[in-house]
This record gives structure tokens, sequence and C-alpha cells, in this order.
């Protein structure tokens, strides 16, 4: 028998889609019959509560969740949201339900040994609800009182060798797509650059001294699987500048209908014989495709990279080998003055192939992290330069890209120490009103009346 | 219950304490097949839906089963995965950036017993556990926020306005015939953890009532001066407020014609909550995208105002987000996503394809940015 009747809720157990109400019910009844015996630290009733303040704001349209109160662990500045009900008469089992963030691993891969262990924390000491994951990346664990957060780091970090991740004014755990771990497509390791700034920025990641959040995400391609050109504040997205390698034998097998194209994703329907002259050379957007004598032939100088063609060709097009990221800056959600793009400002850092050592050609880890220092060098050199000038201008809760929009590109890219090009613009300027700087114009700007006046009289 | 502690000395906090250490490096985490091939994938395939072969130059292949998942899971059903994991992946698992869970195994055999063991996995409610789709040409897993399950500002509930909308475009996560890829996100309140301001179709909790005062209090609990700098319109200001009681004290009062009700306010001071049963709902937006195939990235557009919150089904929402798929799948050409469809036939072509009324309220009227979204030409179809 529930503790709480809940028909809206149960109304969501039918469909096919897998049903958040019927896990929590099936948490809350493992709970009720606690096989294994656990002293369970937070009220074993805690998911029966959830699910009775749910039905709760289902019944009458509105949240019943309080504001934060600051809890979190000694030394840190985030990884963990306070989170109180306003009902804990009503519902004591959640009546404190604090959220840890915990980082996640590179790629989202994890071994069943790893999780395991993370969930008997969480069965011991928390609500036995998560998020896997949560939107910036990390693994939430949904719901614990304030005595059991330290105990939790302890276990984290001593027992698993595992640190939480990010939140309020600080570097926010930093997510990665698959990159070239499993896909062809990557033009750098996500994976590894992703897990070395995470690394060297610790201090940042945990310990608040920024205006606001800071985002970093990887996208291999530019087909941006991980969404980092809208949702974070520097994205790196991996593009190259040579020519896209071509395997003409295996353009004729998609001509000829021997490969199916796009790797298959359409083949629900029939759109007909693949046509290479109506789906990909008058698809592409810059016009710079030829099919000649048989032969695809592109004209790379005039090529932008959008994938296109190496998507609906994988086995025939790769890119380029002269591989590197481009840096897009600004990024974020309408709060608080309209949603932003991130804005391209360095249109190629070349990361050098032939440095492709792993952690395990390293004696140790700190090894390895010097080496990729050296490494992305230009990287961090161009994030700090960032830093340096958010932390001065920025206002308090001021993103990035507010700043930029504040001040203006011009001044971003004098600060970032980044030359001015046509690329950084979708076209120049449209009004003439144009701020020179005074060293801009001969003879500055100070002048004399009484000079003026013997050419041109009162 | 009584407490067990792990170790930690709260008298003595940095005793033997470890900090900064991150997460646990990707290396050990690889399955074999991954570790052997990274950076040396020659091709894939989508084998059929949320079914892939990844080749590598090596000639190894490694078979990905995809299925959705909903991002809210228990101890119990992460355990369940891991049984699946060590029964047929060895103990590997991934999830994707759309809440989606990975099973990877490196032959055919294999990945077909995979295949029977998660499609029959039910939960007691009747829905499916692990759901195979979610790649190519369909419309994937939704990334989402908390909603009314953990947070103090939304407007709507997450996990079920997802899986309402998941359960109603089903069969296209189990399908591949979308002229392009769909992706669906959800926010549940303006600040959009969710960050779905560039997804083919957004939904989007949103308040329309400016915050209540709770004058006794908003001083003792709130920094006046921070709430009054938290608004983006500049609504707010400082006040003075004589209480029935009649003691005054320091507040703050609104400009109700100013408020965008954002809720950044609230977020700041807890004696100004928005939060309302007649006011919250839902705002649809449609035909944003975030990759750079063929165009570039765009920004979604609010195409419905407002649909109010019709827990647990929200069936009006559901509605207008079928019709708007329909008439997608109905009028785009192969590779188009939404938004360039949108764009191609005109957006005024887009509302009497999709059925949807266009209100004064789709306008832009937010700031200089507003402008550019007006029309500038005779270029219209009527």
């Amino acid at each position: 028998m529930a503790k709480h009747e809940t028909p809206l809720l149960d109304q969501l157990e039918s469909g096919p889609w897998p049903s958040f109400v019927s896990d929590i019910k099936q948490e809350a009844a493992t709970r009720a019959k606690n096989a294994k015996g656990l002293d369970y630290q937070m009220p074993s009733d805690v998911c029966d509560d959830l699910l009775g303040i749910l039905e709760l704001s289902y019944k009458d349209g509105t949240t019943h969740w309080k504001h934060g109160g600051i809890v979190g662990v000694f030394g840190y500045g985030g990884g963990i949201i306070g989170r109180y009900c306003d009902k804990p008469k009503d519902f004591p089992g959640v009546a404190a339900f604090h959220t840890v963030r915990v980082a996640q691993p590179g790629g989202k891969y994890y071994t069943t040994a790893f999780l395991n262990q993370l969930m008997d924390i969480w069965d011991l000491r928390g609500s036995g609800l998560t998020n896997m994951h949560g939107s910036t990346g990390d693994i939430i664990l949904l719901g614990t009182t304030t005595p059991q957060l330290e105990e939790i780091f302890y276990q984290l970090t001593h027992e698993m060798g595992q640190d939480l991740g990010g939140s309020g004014s600080n570097l926010r755990t930093p997510a990665d797509c698959i990159g070239s771990s499993r896909c062809e497509y990557a033009c750098f390791d996500t994976q590894e650059l992703c897990y070395f700034l995470t690394m060297t920025y610790q201090d940042e990641l945990h310990r608040p001294a920024f205006p606001y959040k800071f985002k970093f995400k990887f996208d291999g391609c530019p087909n941006g699987c991980v969404c980092s050109i809208a949702r974070s504040d520097l994205s790196f997205i991996g593009t190259w500048k040579d020519q896209i390698q071509v395997n003409q034998a295996e353009v004729k097998a998609y001509i000829d209908g021997k490969t199916v194209d796009n790797g298959g994703a359409f083949k629900g329907r029939d759109w007909g014989k693949f046509d290479i002259q109506k789906e990909v050379i008058d698809l592409c957007p810059t016009g710079c495709m030829a099919l000649v004598k048989g032969e695809l032939k592109i004209n790379d100088k005039e090529c932008t990279r959008c994938m296109h063609c190496i998507n609906v060709m994988p086995k025939a097009l790769k890119p380029g080998k002269d591989k590197g990221v481009s840096i897009l800056c600004g990024a974020k959600a309408p709060i608080v003055d309209g949603a932003q793009m991130g804005t391209l400002i360095r249109p190629f850092i070349s990361i050098d192939q032939t440095l492709n050592k792993q952690l395990s050609d390293f004696e140790d880890e700190d090894e390895w992290m010097e080496y990729l220092a050296e490494k992305y060098e230009a990287i961090t050199e161009f994030i700090e330069l960032v830093w340096d000038y958010w932390m001065e201008e920025g206002k308090n809760r001021e993103r990035l890209g507010e700043l930029m929009m504040r001040q203006g590109l011009q001044k971003f890219l004098e600060k970032v120490e980044v030359e001015p090009m046509a690329v950084h613009v979708q076209h120049p300027r449209t009004n003439p009103y144009i701020f020179w700087k005074e060293d801009e114009v001969e003879g500055g700007w100070g002048r004399d009346i009484e000079d003026y006046r013997k050419a041109h009289s009162r | 219950m009584a407490f067990i502690s792990a170790g930690y000395n709260p008298d003595k906090p940095m005793e033997g304490r470890i900090t900064d250490i991150g997460p646990k490096h990707y290396d050990s985490f690889y399955p074999e097949v991954i570790k052997k091939n990274k950076g040396k994938w020659s091709h894939h395939e989508i084998l059929e839906p949320g079914v892939l072969v990844h080749v590598g130059e090596s000639g190894d292949e490694v078979f990905t089963v995809r299925c959705g998942g909903a991002r809210l899971m228990s101890v119990t059903h992460i355990r369940e995965i891991c049984e699946i994991a060590d029964k047929h992946c060895d103990g590997h698992v991934r999830f994707t950036t759309r809440n989606n869970i990975e099973f990877m195994v490196t032959s055919k055999d294999k990945m077909n017993a995979l295949k029977a063991d998660l499609a029959q996995r039910k939960f007691d409610g009747g829905s499916m556990k692990f759901p195979i789709g979610g790649t190519g040409s369909g419309i994937s897993n939704i990334v989402h926020t908390q909603g009314w399950i953990h947070c103090h500002t939304p407007a709507t509930d997450a996990s079920g306005t997802v899986k309402a909308t998941m359960d109603t475009v089903f069969e296209d996560f189990q399908s591949m015939k979308m002229p392009a890829k769909l992706k669906i996100s959800m926010a549940c309140c303006l600040n959009m953890c969710g960050a779905v301001h560039c997804s083919d179709i957004a939904i989007l909790g949103y308040h329309r009532k400016p915050p209540i005062l709770d004058h006794e209090y908003l001083d003792k609990v709130c920094e006046v001066p921070l709430a009054v700098a938290s608004c983006p319109t500049a609504a707010i200001r400082p006040s003075k407020v004589e209480l029935p009681n009649g003691t005054t004290v320091n507040s703050v009062a609104v400009k109700n014609e100013r408020c965008m009700y954002c809720g950044n306010c609230y977020t700041m001071c807890p004696s100004m909550p928005l939060s309302d049963k007649e006011g919250d709902g839902i705002v649809l937006m449609a035909g944003g995208k975030v990759s750079n195939r063929i165009s570039a990235p765009k920004f979604s557009k609010v195409v419905v105002a407002f649909l109010p919150n019709e827990a647990p089904r929200w069936d009006n929402m559901t509605v207008a987000i079928k019709k708007m798929i329909n008439a997608y799948s109905n009028g785009a050409n192969k590779y188009e996503r939404l938004g360039d469809w949108a764009e191609r036939i005109g957006w005024e072509r887009f509302f009497e394809v999709c059925d949807l009324e266009f209100t004064h309220h789709l306008i832009d009227d937010f700031r200089d940015a507003a402008y550019h979204t007006w029309r500038q030409s005779t270029l219209f179809k009527f």
C-alpha cells in the first residue's frame, strides 16, 4: 500500500517510454523491503514522500521546493545544491533534499564496478534517485540531508578516487562528445582535452572566484553533438585546415548504390535512389564540389567544413589531416539579456597530431599532464586571457557573452590578443559610426582653435 | 536510524582530506575494443534504428545498442543496467549527452542476444525499461531539466512533459523516416538549465505573473539591493511599505508591466515567489539547431505563446508538437532540418501547414534585436 495516493502520477506509468514514476515506485518498494538490511541514512520512505509532493504539484500546478540554503562541503564553494521542501510536515522524508553533483568521466563511459560502488554510497546515504545525467554533464545524486554531505564526499574521494563537479559562480564541469573514442569524424581527442583542462583548472572548478558560471564544452567536429556552440562560454569545435580526404573508389560505391548513404541514417523511408548531384553537390553550401568524369572534385579552399558531404558518404570522405579546434566564445541561455550563440574568436588552433602519447606511456599522471600542458599551451594561454578580462570587467552575474555584448567584439579581440579578421563577422557593420581611437588619427585630437581661426573666420 | 560515519572527523575536517582530484580518468572506463581503436575508426553504419556498428581501420567492429532512458533513474534501475552490462558487455556501459544508454558488444551474435534481453524488460506499470532507438533521422531522447521534482523556480514539470511527449513521438524514436534528425528539448523555466534555445522543437516552462511580495519578511531574508540588481528589465525598486499592523518596513516595489517573469529576483530573494496555477504553463519554440551542417546554427523561435499546465499528460502540448512534426515530415526535403524547412516555405506558411495560430505575442518586442525579426521586404506569401 502506497503511503500517498498518486492518481495523477499513476497516469504516467502507461505508454511505451520509460516511466520515471514506475522507477521511483520501484525504488520505494526496494527500500520498503530492504533486502540487504541497510540502515538507511535518509528516511526509508523518502521515495514515497517524493511521489507525494510531486503529486501535490501535479494537483496545484506549482512547485513545492524552496530555495537552496547554504550547504556544501568544507573548502569547496560548489558541487552541492541545497534544497528544502515547503511542506516538511506532510512530507518529512524530503524535508531536506540536497543535490550532489559528481564529476562525470569523459565520454560518459563507465564500468559497472564504478557505478555499483557509487550506487552503494547513494543507497545508504541518499534518496536512491539520480539523474544520469544533469544538463551540464554531471552525475546528479538527487536528495540527501546535510549531515550526509561530508560523509558522501569522504567516501567519493577516499574510496573511489572521485571528485565533485561544479556549481555556482565557478567553472562548471566540462563536458565532451564521444570524440575519437568511437567516432571517425572527430578532429581532436575530446576526452583528452576535456580531462586535461578539467584537471588543470580544479581550483577554478571548486572555489567560486568568477562573476558567474563558466562552461567549457568540446565537440569533435562541426556536427556539434554536445551542442557546445549554444551551451558553453567557451566552445571548442574540431575542424581541419587542409583538404577533405577523398577515396574515389568509395565515392563510386555510393554512386552505384553499393554503399548505403549517410551511414544508414535515412533508412526508414524510401527517398529514391541516392543521387550524388542532388544530395551532395547541389546541397553543398559553398558550391565547391563537382563531379568530373565520375570523380568527385572539391575546391577545398572554398569549403567551410560543414560536414554534410562527409556525413552523407562517411566511407568515402574524411576530414583533412591538419586538424585542430575553432574556439567560439560567449554562448548562453536567455537569462538575462537573451540567448546568445558562441562567436567565433579563434578560427583555428592547430593540434599537433604527432603528440599522441597516452597516459599509459608515462610513469605517472603528473608527467602526462606536463606533456599535455605543452601540447595544449596555445589553448590554456587563450583561456587565461579570456578569464583575466572577464574577471576584471565582468559585473556580478554577468556571463562572458553579455560582457562581450556590453563592451563590444572589438574590445574583446583586443583583450584576448586576437587580430581582427573578416572571419570574425557575418558581414561588416552597416552603420559608419566608427569610434576611432585617438592614436589611429593622424595628429591626434588635440587642436588649437586659434590655428583653426586663421583659416576660418568666426 | 543510527548515523554511520564513513571515517570523516568533523572536529578535524582537514585531516587526510582529499580534494581537487577531478573525475576518474576515462582510460579506466573504456571497453577494450574502444581503447584499441580510439582515433583509428574508419566508418560506421546504423544497421537498424538504435543499433550502430563502428568499423576500425584494424577491421575490428563494435556494435552499439542505444536505449532511451528517463534521465531520472533509481539505484535499482542503474543496478539493472549494470547487470545487463555485466552479462553482455564485459562490465562496460556508457551514456549519451541526450540521456540515452549505450551498450556495446563486439559481435552480431552478442548484439542479438543483448537486443532480445533489453526488449523484454518492462517496469511494473507496463512501460519499457530499455526501448531501442534514437538514431539517425528519427527523434532522439529529450534533454531536460528538473521541474517540479526538485527545482524552486519551475513553471511546469520536466519529467512529466517529457514522458508525455516521448510517448506521443515514440514511433519516431524507433524509426528513421524524418527528413533529418529532429531534436526536442525541455526546460522548465527561462533559466534554461537545459539550454533549449537552439532545438528543432523546444518545450519551455513559463510564468506569466509578476512576483508576489512577502513584505513582512523580505528585508529579513533578502538583500534588497541584490533583488533590485537582479532584474534584467529594471522593474524592481526599493520601497518602504506600511504593514497592516502599522509598522513600516523596507521592501521592494515591482513595476508589473515591465516584468518578464524570469524569476531572477526569486533566485536572489525567496520573498518574491512567482509560481501560480493559472499563470504558469508552456511555451513552444521551433526551428533551432546547433549543427553546422548545410546551414549555420540557429535559434529556436517561439511558435506557441502559451499552453496551460494540463498535468499529467499535457494533451494540448503534445497535440501541437505532433502537428508540427507531421507538417515537417510531410513537407520537408531530405536533409532539411525543421528550421531550414520553415525558412524555405516562410514562417507565414509554417503556421498555416502546422495549423497553429499566430498571435501578437509572437512578434518580438524585446530590445534592439526585435527589429531584425520584422519583415523588411515585399517578399511574403498570401
